[in-house]
């Protein structure tokens, strides 16, 4: 199956020069699969997505999209932020429909859309509030509805829930998984938490080092995945190790975790 | 609030919108009364200063002549053009210097140079270049006026926080026409609009200063009364431009709360 979006020996270094935030970067992901990227705090998890968005550009390699000449993902991906960051002088409703405007969409066009998002987060019912009358798990519901609305062949995640409390998160990681399997959006999720990628991922990306690199690649099995189940934590000592900068002990990485 | 126990009850707790009314009007009979007394009392001559019973004769003199509508009228023209003009290019170019490093950069020098000149210093070549009438007058306001609006737009868009331009590539405006209907123009307009209200009062202030050199309103009228010593109609237009400035205050006061309910 051709990739979605294809990342050939990318590497990035802020100063031009020598030194990399990471480097030899290869990744294929294919359309409807749900990726995890792992890695500790700081290793450029976030940077390397906002390299798979456009935003940033790669120092080296290539970024290769499905669709052939186009560089940029520009409108076929959508970005969740770690810290929601809603316009705080619209309502709900106009927050979700933000990259709908200016695109030469009908105004009922752009209205369905984001009555659409924001059914599949449940805030149907909150459209007319601020942004400062939500808490924490709403106004990140807004964020997933924000790019939902954009309607992206790839939806980027940003540690999404690593600001909320503990029973909030399991809550929208439950929506999340019920969204992906509603929607089929291919999802890159990018986390520092080994039990929310083991949970959510179909595979994981480990990302570790100085500079970063790509310590393994991993298949979780079949869902839905229990992370306290003995195989997923033995899969989460796997990752542990990666990460800290063990060599993969697996010899063959899929089929070990495979017909659990 | 234990923290403040101890402290009496006026100190501590907010007070209700009622009670602030009420409070605002205590004030104000006392400072009249205390005005009334003095004057009555001879501690003070009444031509040095009329009583507060002297103004509303004087009041209705200057109405049934047609000064005081004249006046007002010729004053409130200098007042809005100035105001507009002054405010328009401020908050322009604030914005711009904000948002666009190399735009700042060049204004820089120029900015330091010009800023800590009053409005009022600028009369001579108003009167040069426009001539003692509505346009000199206009200019020396939207001088003040400028100066405020911009400082206040300049700091609002340097104050905005840098994610959401991030958030605005994201969703596909990045470009500049995109960051600034997007981004800095909403971001920056709780800014804007406290600038525009401090415009606002400076501008009234500059109307008198303006119209001091000539041009006929409010300014010019009790120029004319003080050199007749006629204080008590220096008084009429001193409560007239006060009445005016708490007329737009509270207009603009309740416009900007309106366009600016997203803050609670």
């Amino acid at each position: 199956m051709e990739p979605l979006i294809r990342l050939e020996n990318v590497a990035l270094s802020h100063d031009g020069g020598g030194s990399f935030v990471f480097r030899n970067i290869d990744l294929s992901v294919v359309s409807g699969e749900f990726i995890a990227i792992l890695g500790p705090s700081g290793v450029g998890k976030s940077t390397l997505l906002r390299v798979l968005m456009g935003l940033v550009e790669a120092s080296e390699g290539r970024v290769i999209l499905s669709s052939g000449s186009a560089s940029k993902m520009g409108g076929r991906a959508a970005l969740v932020f770690q810290d929601a960051r809603l316009m705080p002088w619209r309502t709900v409703r106009r927050n979700v429909e933000f990259g709908l405007e200016g695109i030469g969409l009908s105004r009922t066009e752009r209205r369905q859309r984001v009555e659409r998002a924001l059914a599949l987060v449940g805030l149907a019912d909150e459209a007319g509030r601020w942004p400062r009358q939500l808490s924490g798990g709403q106004r990140q519901r807004v964020g997933v509805a924000r790019a939902l609305a954009v309607e992206p062949d790839l939806l980027l995640m940003d540690e999404p829930f690593g600001a909320l409390d503990a029973i909030t998160r399991g809550g929208l990681q439950a929506e999340l998984l019920s969204i992906w399997e509603k929607t089929g959006k291919t999802v890159i999720f990018v986390t520092h938490d080994l039990d929310e990628a083991i949970l959510l991922a179909d595979r994981i990306i480990v990302l570790a080092g100085r500079p970063a690199t790509v310590r393994g690649d991993l298949r979780v099995g079949p869902r839905p995945h229990d992370p306290s189940s003995p195989a997923m934590r033995a899969l989460a000592g796997r990752l542990r190790a990666l990460i800290g900068g063990e060599e993969d002990p697996g010899v063959e990485p899929y089929a070990r975790f495979e017909g659990i | 609030m234990r923290l403040l126990a101890g402290r009496p009850a006026w100190a501590t707790r907010d007070l209700a919108p009622g009670v602030r009314v009420v409070l605002g009007v205590v004030g104000l009979v006392v400072l009249l009364a205390t005005w009334q007394a003095v004057v009555a009392y001879g501690l003070v001559p009444p031509d040095v200063l009329p009583a507060p019973t002297e103004i509303w004769p004087a009041w209705i003199n200057e109405v049934s002549g047609g000064f005081w509508s004249q006046a007002v009228l010729d004053s409130l023209t200098h007042y809005s053009l100035g105001l507009l003009i002054g405010s328009a290019l401020g908050v322009g170019a604030g914005l711009l210097c904000g948002s666009m490093p190399v735009v700042d950069a060049l204004t820089g020098g120029a900015v330091r140079l010009l800023r800590p000149i009053p409005g009022l210093a600028w009369a001579p070549f108003a009167i040069l270049w426009f001539g003692l009438n509505t346009a000199g007058a206009t200019f020396i306001i939207a001088i003040s006026v400028f100066w405020i609006t911009f400082y206040a737009a300049y700091g609002a868009v340097r104050a905005i926080d840098r994610d959401l331009y991030e958030v605005a590539a994201a969703f596909g405006h990045g470009g500049f026409v995109g960051r600034m209907l997007y981004v800095v123009l909403p971001a920056s307009a709780p800014g804007v609009m406290a600038g525009l209200r401090t415009g606002l009062g400076q501008g009234w202030m500059s109307v008198v200063a303006a119209e001091l050199f000539g041009a006929p309103g409010v300014g010019a009228r009790m120029l004319q009364a003080s050199s007749l010593l006629a204080t008590d109609v220096v008084v009429v237009y001193m409560v007239t431009m006060a009445l005016l400035y708490a007329l737009t205050d509270v207009a603009f006061g309740f416009l900007s709360k309106r366009a600016l309910r997203w803050q609670g």
